[in-house]
């Protein structure tokens, strides 16, 4: 955009941080052979991966306080710590720290970056081992349970049998809500927030515009644009665009921006951006592009996609949760309209057919989808209350 | 929805500090290590007090968001619903009691919600404030006004109580043939909570009881009905 002195420099300096990161990360990172081989829902094996993850406070002698977060479409694993490319501060600071909900002093967080994603943890920006070169279309499609099983092998690595908790929300409540179906040993406590057990037809609808609008920049060339030195920057940043605006609410995007005009008096009869609500559009477009890489966008959206938790039971959700032992905190918003309060009761009504252990609680809110990452006080009260609980089930101390 | 508070909380406006007697009567009739579903459950101090007394397995739905978020930090089980629209998702006879502590009368359809109480409980404890209490009568009678006591302090315009009934008239409902309750155990409690004279007619009850507590159960046979 407009003002800096060197945009194509400082495009280049995070251009490069990406690709790094896609590689080497800066956070920590597991690597893992033919003896830890990765079998995909879509039939191949990944041999050679690697999955990248912060951690944050530590691992207690019997390592039962491991709280994984699973993080949503274009998360990361940096959810309380600076940002290595963008510089930001951690995504989920409202949620985890000292003596937040998801309090550092006690427990062991862990956040891993998903599988096909571009920070760290193998996906289409990685190199193909047997070929050396970037996979790009070459990386298998992959799934919610495929970036499960990947977790499930990074925390059997780390020693850790069960964990306290798994949380996320909208993607990362998917991968929530699939670690508590197929794994529901390792599962004590799960918060699945703004999520649903499978993605709408309207959902798969969003994905598909942005998936097109990438393919569309003629600069994807074929998902090769790597070995060309350039990427679809167009095309991924109309694809931020379209689907920003599902994370917000109508009355969000009035609140904020109403039809106030950008740095001028009037409307000026062409098609620059004339009102506010563009220029903050283009300015989400632009500023994911330098973090993202367009190939994972494609595989990340179509894993969410895929996503159908009661598929493989004949459609009955109920089963995928029978005999659960874990206790559930579901949440909803009661703005957004991407994973409606609907899809979390579904969730809801499957536990409970199941005899699990379920809380559930839609909280007002304006914010639409994104208010879960949000500071929205009666979430967070929620979510301390429903952990300081579990902490006291589990026999994790009194509240410090 | 627009009943904002929950009914039971607002209904005994001053009993937060110590747990209410009629709260006590309930739990007394829960045998010990059942599953129990509490309907409108406020925040959770029965539910809580049935964990702690009788070793239950409770389960809770509530409206209000204040006492969802006090359910959860009591580390209760307790969906945020109502009993009008929720209710059809649980399964037949999934609970050994279902309890409706003082919400019938918040309800948009009463005797719906009845019926799948004893649908989803082996059992079903119902407790009710009696609108055929002397107090109210005498209300009506010398004041010619919809009555309002301590008790029960909404005006008749914006209370959330939208089906009160007596001991009586709760009486004929459970005997209506698509209800056919039978009728195991039931009590009136005086201003108090307090149980009263247990030989005491129906009609003594109907005039000087201020709470009546039912434990209920279904004849009826329930087909896999609910999803």
């Amino acid at each position: 955009m407009t003002g800096t002195t060197n945009p194509d420099q400082v495009d280049d300096a995070l251009e490069l941080a990406r690709r790094r990161e896609a590689e080497t990360p800066s956070s920590r990172v597991e690597r893992f052979g033919p003896d830890r081989a990765l079998m995909l829902d879509c039939g191949d094996v990944l041999d050679h991966w690697q999955i990248a993850y912060q951690t944050y406070g530590t691992l207690n002698a019997d390592k039962s306080n491991a709280v994984l977060i699973c993080h949503a479409l274009t998360g990361d694993q940096h959810v309380h710590n600076t940002h290595p490319v963008t510089a930001k501060p951690g995504w989920w600071n409202l949620m985890v720290g000292p003596g937040k909900p998801i309090d550092t002093d006690r427990f062991f967080v862990i956040c891993a970056n998903v599988l096909g994603g571009c920070l760290g943890t193998t996906g289409p920006a990685s190199i193909n081992p047997a070929t050396g070169r970037v996979y790009g279309l070459d990386f298998p499609v992959v799934t919610i349970p495929d970036m499960v099983r990947s977790q499930v092998a990074l925390v059997d690595h780390l020693g850790i049998k069960q964990l306290f908790l798994v949380i996320g929300g909208s993607m990362g409540g998917m991968q929530v809500l699939d670690w508590a179906a197929h794994w529901p040993d390792k599962v004590f406590a799960a918060m699945p927030i703004a999520t649903g057990a499978r993605h709408s037809s309207q959902n798969i609808a969003f994905h598909e515009v942005g998936r097109q609008a990438v393919m569309a920049d003629p600069d994807w060339r074929g998902g090769r644009y790597d070995e060309a030195g350039i990427s679809p920057k167009k095309g991924l940043a109309v694809a931020r665009m379209a689907a920003h605006i599902t994370y917000m609410s109508e009355l969000s995007l009035h609140q904020k921006f109403g039809r106030r005009l950008q740095d001028r008096e009037a409307i000026t009869f062409g098609f620059d951006s004339d009102f506010q609500i563009e220029s903050y559009l283009r300015h989400q477009g632009t500023s994911f592009v330098d973090r993202f890489d367009a190939n994972s966008y494609l595989y990340v959206t179509r894993a969410m996609d895929y996503f159908d938790l009661a598929a493989e039971h004949g459609g009955v959700l109920a089963k995928a949760f029978a005999g659960t032992k874990t206790r559930f905190c579901v949440m909803s918003f009661t703005s957004d309209w991407l994973f409606p309060t609907v899809q979390s009761r579904e969730v809801v009504h499957a536990l409970n057919a199941a005899g699990a252990s379920v809380s559930f609680s839609e909280i007002v809110s304006d914010f639409g989808h994104d208010a879960f990452l949000l500071d929205e006080p009666e979430m967070l009260a929620i979510a301390r209350g429903f952990i300081n609980s579990a902490a006291r089930a589990r026999g994790l101390g009194a509240t410090p | 929805m627009t009943v904002a508070a929950d009914p039971r909380l607002t209904i005994h406006p001053a009993s937060d500090s110590n747990t209410r007697v009629d709260l006590e009567v309930i739990a007394q009739l829960v045998e010990p290590g059942s599953r129990v579903l509490d309907v409108g459950c406020g925040n959770g101090e029965l539910l809580q007090l049935l964990a702690e007394t009788r070793g239950v397995d409770g389960r809770g739905i509530e409206l209000s968001q204040k006492g969802v978020n006090g359910c959860v930090a009591r580390g209760l089980s307790v969906i945020q619903g109502d009993a009008d629209r929720d209710l059809v998702y649980y399964t037949d006879q999934s609970f050994d009691y279902v309890i409706l502590s003082q919400t019938l009368q918040a309800t948009q359809a009463p005797k719906e919600v009845i019926k799948h109480l004893l649908r989803i409980g082996r059992r079903v404890i119902i407790s009710l404030p009696n609108f055929g209490h002397y107090g109210f009568r005498l209300q009506i009678l010398f004041r010619g006004r919809m009555p309002v006591s301590k008790f029960l302090s909404y005006s008749w315009y914006d209370t959330p109580n939208i089906h009160f009934c007596t001991i009586r008239d709760f009486i004929e409902l459970t005997k209506e043939p698509d209800v056919n309750a039978e009728m195991e155990k039931a009590m009136a409690l005086n201003a108090w909570g307090q149980k009263m004279w247990l030989n005491a007619p129906w009609w003594f009850w109907n005039l000087f009881g201020e709470q009546a507590v039912f434990v209920l159960k279904g004849r009826l046979s329930h087909p896999a009905s609910s999803g």
